[in-house]
Parts: C-alpha cells; sequence; structure tokens
C-alpha cells in the first residue's frame, strides 16, 4: 500500500530569484523546487554563493521570488509581509539592534506579538538559560564576543516559538566544543518544539548529522534531495559526491542491464554491478562513485576488481588511507578502520588490489 | 623595579606635555576668538551707555536690570518689561518650532537618501546643500516675493477661488517660522543623513522578522539608531534659530522682533550698547541652558529603551 506523503509544512514551487537584469543579471536561484515537512531538520548545503540565504530570505518575505510560488500550510505567502509570517530567522550577521541590551533583544519578537510583561520575563530567562548565557542578560550586544551574539540571535529567534526557524549558518562563529553542544541542543529543541527547522551550513559533517533530510544546492539549483544516507551513499551527481566526503571517481564501460542494476566494466577489466539513482537509458562509458570505506585492499591482485601499486599510506588515528596508484593512472583511495589487531601488512611501492563491496558503485547523473 | 616605574612616570610626564603642546594652537584660538570677545561683552554689560553709543567707564548694573523691567521715565519706578519677556518667548517659541519642523521634514528626507543606493545618494545630498550656494539675504527676499501679498501663492489661492482676498502671510510669526525652517533645513537633514547611513538596514529586517510592523520598527529601530543625528540636528538648528537676525528682520519687518534684531536695535538706533551686551549674555545662557536641558534629556531616555 503507498503511504500518504507526510504533511508539508513548507512547498516551494518553481522558485526562481534574479538579482539586477541585462548583462549584470545574477541568478541567485534557478527553478528551485522543494518540498519541507512538519517537524523536519531540514538542511540547505551548498557552497558559498550558490544561493541558499537568497532562498531563506524568500521564505522570510524580505524579498520576493522572480518566479514560482511559495506555500506555508498549503496557502501561498505572497500576500503576507514578513512580520505576518510565523517565520523566525537567526541571520547570518547576527543583526542583534545594538542600541538593546542582550535581554531587550531576546525580549523583542514577544514584545511585539503583545505578550503580558510577565509572561516575556519568564521566557527570556528561558532562553538566556538555554544559550548559557544568563549572566550577560543586561549587556549591550556590542560588549559580547561573536559566540555569544550567535547565542542571542538564536534566543531571539526561538523566543516567540514560531512555525519555522530559518537558521543560516548559526553556529558558523562558535568553537569546536560549544558547536557539539549546540547541534545536540539545537536537535533536542526541534524534537520537543515541534518546530520546522531550515538550516544553512557549508559544513558537511554538520549536515549530515543534524539532517532529517538535506538539499544540495549549487549555483542556484538544488541537485539532490534526500536523507543523509542517500546523500552520502547514493550521490547522483559528481557534485554532490565531491562536496560530501572523500570519494572514488572511475570512468566504466555499461555491459548490461539488469534489475536496477547496471553492469558495467571497469578500468582493468573487471565486471562489477553498479547502481542507478534513476531509470535511464545507459551506454558507453559512464562515471561510477565508490566511497573509500566501501572498498577493500588486499595484497593479492589476482581476482580483484582493480589493481594498482600502493603509493601512499595516511595512518589517521581511528583510520587508515591507502592512496592505490591504478593501472589507468588515477588515484583510488581506500579507508580502512583500524582496530588494535590490525597490522602493516602493506608497504608503500607494492602491488595491491582492491575488491569493492557488492552495491558500493554508484553510477553518476552526468 | 624602580627604574621601570621612573621610566612608566617619564614617559607619562612627556605624554602630558606632549598632549599640550600638540593641543596649543587650538587653545590659543578658542581663547583669542571665543573667551576674548566674551569677556569684553561680559565687561560691557556691566557699564553705564554713553549718549552717542559706546560705553562710560563706570559701574552701572542697570543694563542686567533693564533685561527684565524696564524703569518708568517719569517717576523712576520699575516695572516688568512685558516687550522685552515677548521677544524672548518669540525667540524660543520660533526656535523650537523650526527645529521640530525641519526635523518632521528632514527625517523622511534623510532617511530617503539613506535608502537610495549609494551612487544615487551624493545627488541628493548635493541637492540638498545647493541653496547654501546663495547669499542668505537673497534667500530670504526670494521667500518674501514667494509669501507677499502680491506673490505667487496667494496669486494662486485667489485665482483658483480658494479666497478671495490675498492671506497676510509676510510679517507674521508664520513668515518668520517658514524662513528659519527653510534656512536650517540642511543643517538638520545632513546629520541626520550621517547618523541613518550607518544603519545596517539588516536590523530592520530583523525588526520585520520578529513581529514589529513598519511603525513599531520606525519607532523602537530607526529613531533609536538615528539618535545621534536627531540630537547634533536639533542643536545645529535651534541655536542659530534662536539669535538670527537676517530672517526675521526680513520676513518679521521689524514688527515680529527676535533676540537677534532687538540686540541690533540696542547696539544701533537704541545706543544702549551695555544692554545689548546683557542681552547678548542672556542669549548665551539660554542656549547653554538648552542645551544642557536636551543633553540630560536625551542621556535619561537613552539608557532606558524600554520606556
Ligand atoms: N542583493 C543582491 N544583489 C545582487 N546579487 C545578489 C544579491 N544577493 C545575493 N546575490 C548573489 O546571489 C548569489 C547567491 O547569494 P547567497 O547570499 O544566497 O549565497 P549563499 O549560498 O548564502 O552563500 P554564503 O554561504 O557565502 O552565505 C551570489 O552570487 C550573490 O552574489
Ligand atoms: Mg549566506
Amino acid at each position: 500500500m503507498p503511504e500518504r506523503p507526510e504533511k508539508s509544512t513548507i512547498e516551494i514551487r518553481h522558485v526562481s530569484k534574479v538579482f539586477g537584469s541585462g548583462e549584470n543579471a545574477v541568478i541567485a536561484l534557478d527553478d528551485v523546487s522543494l518540498d519541507i515537512r512538519e517537524n523536519e531538520f531540514f538542511t540547505l548545503l551548498g557552497p558559498s554563493g550558490c544561493g541558499k540565504t537568497t532562498l531563506l530570505r524568500l521564505i522570510a518575505g524580505f524579498s520576493y521570488p522572480t518566479e514560482g510560488e511559495i506555500k506555508l500550510y498549503g496557502q501561498d505567502i505572497a500576500p503576507l509581509p514578513p512580520y505576518k509570517r510565523p517565520v523566525n530567522t537567526v541571520f547570518q550577521s547576527y543583526a542583534l539592534f545594538p542600541h538593546m541590551s542582550v535581554g531587550e533583544n531576546i525580549a523583542f519578537g514577544l514584545e511585539m506579538l503583545g505578550r503580558p510583561k510577565s509572561a516575556i520575563r519568564t521566557r527570556v530567562e528561558e532562553m538566556l538559560a538555554l544559550v548559557r548565557m544568563e549572566h550577560l542578560r543586561d549587556r549591550k550586544t556590542a560588549q559580547i564576543s561573536g559566540g555569544q551574539q550567535q547565542r542571542v540571535a538564536l534566543a531571539r529567534a526561538l523566543a516567540p516559538q514560531p512555525k519555522v526557524l530559518l537558521l543560516d549558518e548559526p553556529l558558523s562563529a562558535l568553537d569546536y566544543k560549544l558547536r557539539k553542544d549546540m547541534q545536540i541542543e539545537l536537535k533536542r529543541l526541534q524534537h520537543e518544539t515541534g518546530i520546522t527547522f531550515i538550516f544553512v551550513t557549508h559544513d558537511q559533517e554538520e549536515a549530515l548529522t543534524m539532517s532529517d533530510r538535506l538539499a544540495v544546492m549549487s549555483s542556484g539549483r538544488i541537485l539532490q534531495i534526500g536523507n543523509p544516507r542517500q546523500i552520502y551513499d547514493r550521490p547522483a551527481e559528481r557534485f554532490v559526491a565531491d562536496f560530501i566526503g572523500e570519494t572514488n571517481f572511475l570512468t566504466a564501460e555499461v555491459t548490461g542491464l539488469a534489475n536496477g542494476k547496471a553492469e558495467v566494466a571497469l578500468p582493468g577489466g573487471a565486471k562489477i554491478h553498479a547502481l542507478l539513482t534513476e531509470d535511464r537509458e545507459l551506454n558507453g562509458a559512464v562515471s561510477v562513485v565508490v566511497r573509500p570505506e566501501h572498498a577493500e585492499i588486499v595484497s593479492n591482485a589476482n581476482g580483484a576488481d582493480l589493481k594498482g601499486r600502493l603509493a601512499n599510506i595516511v595512518y589517521f588515528g581511528t583510520d587508515t588511507l591507502y592512496h592505490v596508484v591504478l593501472e589507468t593512472g588515477e588515484t583510488f583511495i581506500v579507508r580502512r578502520q583500524n582496530s588494535r589487531k590490525s597490522v602493516d601488512e602493506f608497504s608503500e611501492g607494492t602491488a595491491v588490489g582492491i575488491i569493492l563491496a557488492d552495491g558500493s558503485a554508484q553510477i553518476l547523473r552526468d | 623595579m624602580g627604574t621601570a616605574s621612573e621610566i612608566a612616570r617619564r614617559i607619562e610626564a612627556k605624554d602630558i606635555r606632549d598632549r599640550w603642546l600638540l593641543s596649543a594652537p587650538a587653545l590659543i584660538i578658542i581663547a583669542l576668538c571665543a573667551i576674548g570677545p566674551l569677556t569684553i561683552v561680559f565687561v560691557y554689560s556691566f557699564l553705564t551707555p554713553g549718549d552717542y553709543g559706546d560705553v562710560v567707564w563706570k559701574f552701572s548694573p542697570d543694563a542686567w536690570i533693564s533685561v527684565l523691567f524696564q524703569r518708568d521715565i517719569f517717576d523712576g519706578t520699575w516695572s516688568f518689561a512685558d516687550a522685552h519677556l515677548s521677544i524672548f518667548w518669540r525667540s524660543v517659541w520660533l526656535s523650537l518650532m523650526t527645529t521640530l519642523l525641519t526635523l518632521v521634514l528632514g527625517f523622511p528626507t534623510a532617511y530617503f537618501i539613506a535608502t537610495r543606493p549609494e551612487r544615487t545618494r551624493e545627488i541628493w545630498l548635493f541637492l540638498i546643500t545647493i541653496p547654501f550656494w546663495t547669499n542668505l539675504l537673497i534667500r530670504t527676499f526670494a521667500i518674501q516675493e514667494v509669501i507677499r501679498n502680491e506673490g505667487i501663492v496667494n496669486a494662486l489661492l485667489t485665482g483658483t477661488g480658494i479666497t478671495d482676498r490675498p492671506i497676510q502671510m509676510l510679517y507674521t510669526d508664520f513668515a518668520i517660522l517658514l524662513g528659519l525652517a527653510y534656512v536650517y533645513f540642511p543643517l538638520m537633514v545632513l546629520p541626520l543623513y550621517a547618523s541613518m547611513e550607518k544603519i545596517d538596514f539588516r536590523l530592520v529586517e530583523a525588526g520585520y522578522d520578529l513581529y514589529a510592523n513598519r511603525w513599531k520598527v520606525l519607532r523602537r529601530i530607526i529613531i533609536p539608531l538615528a539618535k545621534p543625528g536627531i540630537v547634533a540636528g536639533s542643536i545645529l538648528v535651534f541655536i542659530p534659530s534662536l539669535g538670527a537676525y537676517v530672517t526675521p528682520r526680513v520676513l518679521g519687518g521689524g514688527v515680529k522682533l527676535m533676540l537677534g534684531n532687538f540686540i541690533e536695535l540696542q547696539f544701533g538706533q537704541g545706543r544702549n550698547w551695555p544692554l545689548g551686551a546683557s542681552l547678548s549674555m542672556t542669549l548665551l545662557a539660554i542656549v547653554l541652558a538648552a542645551l544642557f536641558m536636551y543633553i540630560h534629556f536625551t542621556a535619561r531616555r537613552g539608557g532606558n529603551t524600554h520606556g
């Protein structure tokens, strides 16, 4: 029985945003379509300038799409000014009010909503405790550090309990420890409050660990949407595979198709089954991607899927990376987890084989 | 350790010496141009008027008493000088109104300029300052031309039948207010613009994001952030308005006097230099009092943004 699709909080339909006109036109968003579900932790991941902030600004209402439509709970939000949208933003630039104290900043949204004074005071204290800033309530925002400002921005956006929280790289200025703590805190909050989070980052690890689902963006387009596993294990495009984690790319020849998998011939001649993200005609040369941890290195090259020479061993603490130069001259990286039992059975310069685990190869859309 | 503190003390002494040396030119100019003349005015205000102007070097408190009181020529008794009081009052009132009017008109103007793209802002600022290039007297006569009974405004009013008789605008307080506001408008707009230009307009977006509508964003974010400009602009307009001479002279027609005209009168036809001097000192005192009040008021408000 087909599952009913989950309720969408936000539907983005064929949205484009063009800045300027004529020769100077910048296409910041190019036909973006996206569904964000109720109480989901959704991440927009992509390199600098790919349009993440632009998309958030459209949802918040600070600018309007050149084309397309955005719906909140099924309703077109185009006619709503930002102050009527149940959406709050943690700005990339924090945008704290410099003429107000930390506490006054956090109270601002609640005051504008006309909440009673006593309720505001309680809520501000709660928020201060949440971001561990109780001792700085009466400080002016210019007199606190960057990381503290970021936490105030977070508390200020959370205080009015919006339906949707937009977070534009909210953790980028925090140190490692605080960042990890805040990540956990954010996840907890999202579970407890039922707020839908749209989170922007260009840190792929953060995106993978925190998101229910994520969209990978590049130059104004969404390349792939999926949960962290799908994005990591089944990248649909070279850009996605490359942007997230370390990857090996191989050129292979399609030799046959069978129940959703393709049989491909690898550079050395060995044949393996590779997965497809979508049904389509395939023939000739294709790009195949294999994650380093999905391959195994063996000393006996006979019967291995790939053959080469071990060029480099990089010890990583938990893992060891083996850089193997294939017969084609390409470098293939194998990652192996270290255990107390593992011994250095390989030495640099020797001939080795690589075995690809079943289902580890993935054909890219070109 | 003794030497370290010794060196520190020597460096500090040198620092202080250098600072005095560097500020010496400014201090000399202040002494020559401000304190010197003020001392002369102060001394003159305690002397006796000469018969044909100038002063006689004989102490007399009469000039100071005459600031508020007048002596009856027949029986020599003192009574309140209502005429003087009304001039003081008109000066303060018109200056306040001028400040208010320029602020109300200047604020949206400065906001408009500050929110233009960077390239066009300079053009707008340039346009605002153009009237400064023309002589004050000519600008004032131009206003007279516009608002006099046979001027364009009245011609329009009677021509279109809105009124059947020209409205008397010239030689009224309204004319003076109009003139002062016109003349000092740029002095309000420029500091307002300077402080608004520094506002990070992403704060305005943050305000909208946090459920503040336009009015609340204006009141809670833009106005507080523009406050340095509001204070500077108000001071720059209020003070010269208080001592204005040309504008009330031309547009008030010598009927509606302001302090500046009244002081001039004492040094001219009135031939009472000590009174002129004491009135000048009074004007200075009013300005200082207004300044202190304003600073006190705005500083208190600044500390209490919740109010
Ligand atoms: N107001 C604007 N006028 C013109 N171009 C703009 C404007 N805002 C954004 N852009 C352009 O649109 C593109 C996307 O910008 P955006 O701020 O959305 O990037 P981003 O993904 O948030 O990047 P980052 O990770 O650096 O914050 C960029 O090329 C940017 O230069
Ligand atoms: Mg951004």
